[in-house]
């Protein structure tokens, strides 16, 4: 008999009974359907230990590492502290060091948490400000600098937080940040695998993080970079990425740009369809996709079709909160 | 003995269970999102919950264990009957179905068999 504790709740597993059926037989409402470990209806979380392995079949390897498991075929080998969905968030102040443009669009700031987070690369964490305001960032460096943390913040005309970061935010200033979170993020298992990044505007900031941390952890498989946007202005960092390439042979790195002139060395159209023509077959390959959310939906299924296994298809799509939630 | 194992275990275990459907589910969804007959009724928009959906598809048609009703089937699909699901769809999932496991070389006797179990909730997916 284990104890199973979710959120107020505290109640008693009996051996042979699983998560679902104790939760459900106390009354708890908890989604379920196929009650076999198929439908990934019930999908929760363990907040202390690991769940049993056999309770994590079939998910994710980003889902697994990050306790999640079905609870229809979880059998607790002990007491477990459960959750639906992500942990209530808590928030960390930490303080702006720098801010640099990246180009007339984005702007790179850079802050220091009063506490080291700890988070994968490719993660994003919620930036609240002293008024309340939230909004989702991707963290845009690896691992190896925990305690600082920098994002590439695009300028959405009339946006009311990423023109405040424009416009107002200054180095000194205090922001709060949440527990970092998402599923898109690098796991240094099978380095032998082919990467495929594919990001829009902004979605680079993720990228860059992942592949930083893939090339730190000596990843050995192919990692191609596809960063796109309507114009050449929409880039930035080229010339890094260049010099990256030059010193990694096993990074390629190929901007993209969909309208107007195209200087030597960067490709002409939509950078998950240049992508998608240039690599046909992915099959075995991991794919990471950050961005605009019609761009990533589009190369989810196309990287899925040429060839890729959902499982291995990892994305952000840098959805914009609606005028009402504010 | 072998003999009265494999007249005894059932089809899921015969397919080899678990480890069987996944390797049927990705196969079967590229086929039917690339399929222009039916795929108005996969919607893109989560990849990984159709899967997941997918994978209950295939236990099912094996044989495997799940607690699907037939109710259940035709409350799944009710919303696609309402958008004009019909035999011409069902035909066209078996088809993706069969081809699926003959590309996975599963033989052509189990085949029929897990045909005949996706045959037996046709009135029921739609609605009938
Ligand atoms: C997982 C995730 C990761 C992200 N990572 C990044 C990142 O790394 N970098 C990045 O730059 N962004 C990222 N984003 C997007 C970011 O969270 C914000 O949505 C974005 O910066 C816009 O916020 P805002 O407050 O500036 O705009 P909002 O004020 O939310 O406005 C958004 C847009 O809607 C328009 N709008 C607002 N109100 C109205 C109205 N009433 N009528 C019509 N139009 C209106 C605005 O003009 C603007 O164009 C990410 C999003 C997610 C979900
Ligand atoms: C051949 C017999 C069929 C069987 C055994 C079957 C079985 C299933 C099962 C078990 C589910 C999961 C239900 C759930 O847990 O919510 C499902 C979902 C689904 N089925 Fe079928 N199905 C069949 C035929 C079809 C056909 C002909 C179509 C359309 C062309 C179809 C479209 C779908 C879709 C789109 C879903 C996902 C629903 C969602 O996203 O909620 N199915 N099916």
């Amino acid at each position: 008999m284990n104890k199973l504790t979710f959120g107020e709740q505290i109640v008693t597993c009996k051996t042979g009974d699983t998560v679902l059926d104790t939760l459900l037989n106390n009354n708890l409402t908890i989604p379920n359907s196929c009650r076999q470990g198929a439908c990934q209806s019930c999908l929760m979380r363990c907040l202390n230990t690991k769940p049993p392995a056999a309770s994590q079949i079939g998910l994710k390897d980003v889902l697994q590492e990050q306790k999640y498991f079905l609870a229809c075929i979880c059998y607790p080998e002990q007491d477990m502290t459960i959750s639906l969905g992500p942990q209530a968030n808590l928030f960390t102040p930490a303080t702006v060091i720098s801010k640099e443009i990246l180009n007339p669009e984005t702007i790179l700031i850079t802050i220091a948490c009063e506490q080291p987070l700890d988070y994968y690369a490719g993660q994003f964490v919620n930036l609240r400000r002293a008024d309340g305001l939230t909004r989702s960032y991707s963290i845009a460096n690896s691992r190896k600098h925990a305690e600082k943390m920098t994002f590439h913040v695009r300028r959405l005309a009339g946006g009311q937080f990423s023109q405040w970061v424009h416009q107002e935010l200054s180095v000194g200033d205090s922001i709060e940040v949440s527990d970092p979170q998402g599923l898109c993020f690098y796991l240094p298992n099978r380095q032998e695998q082919n990467l495929l990044l594919i990001g829009t505007g902004s979605g680079l900031a993720p990228l860059a993080g992942i592949i930083h941390e893939a090339l730190e952890q000596g990843h050995s498989g192919e990692i191609h970079l596809f960063h796109g946007s309507r114009e050449m202005d929409g880039l930035y960092w080229i010339d890094e990425m260049h010099e990256l390439q030059k010193n990694h042979p096993n990074f390629h790195y190929t901007p993209c740009v969909s309208r107007g002139d195209t200087p030597e060395g960067v490709a002409r159209g939509r950078a998950n369809e240049v992508a998608m023509s240039t690599l046909a077959k992915l099959k075995d390959w991991r794919v990471y996709l950050c961005g605009h959310p019609e761009m990533v939906n589009q190369a989810k299924i196309h990287a899925f079709l040429n060839g890729a296994s959902s499982k291995d298809i990892h994305a952000d799509a840098f959805h914009v909160a609606s005028a009402s939630l504010d | 003995m072998s003999e009265e194992k494999s007249s005894t275990a059932t089809l899921y275990e015969r397919i080899g269970g678990e480890a069987a459907v996944n390797a049927a589910v990705e196969l079967f969804y590229r086929k039917v999102i690339s399929d222009y007959r039916i795929n108005r009724f996969f919607s893109n928009s989560n990849m990984d919950a159709q899967i997941a959906k997918q994978k209950a598809f295939f236990t099912m048609a094996f044989g495997g264990p799940n607690n699907y009703t037939g109710t259940d089937m035709r409350n799944a699909h009710a919303r696609f009957v309402t958008m004009g699901l019909d035999d011409s769809h069902f035909d066209a999932v078996m088809e993706h179905l069969g081809a699926t496991l003959q590309e996975l070389n599963v033989p052509a006797n189990l085949i029929s068999e897990a045909a005949a179990i996706a045959e037996s909730v046709r009135n029921d997916v739609l609605g009938k």
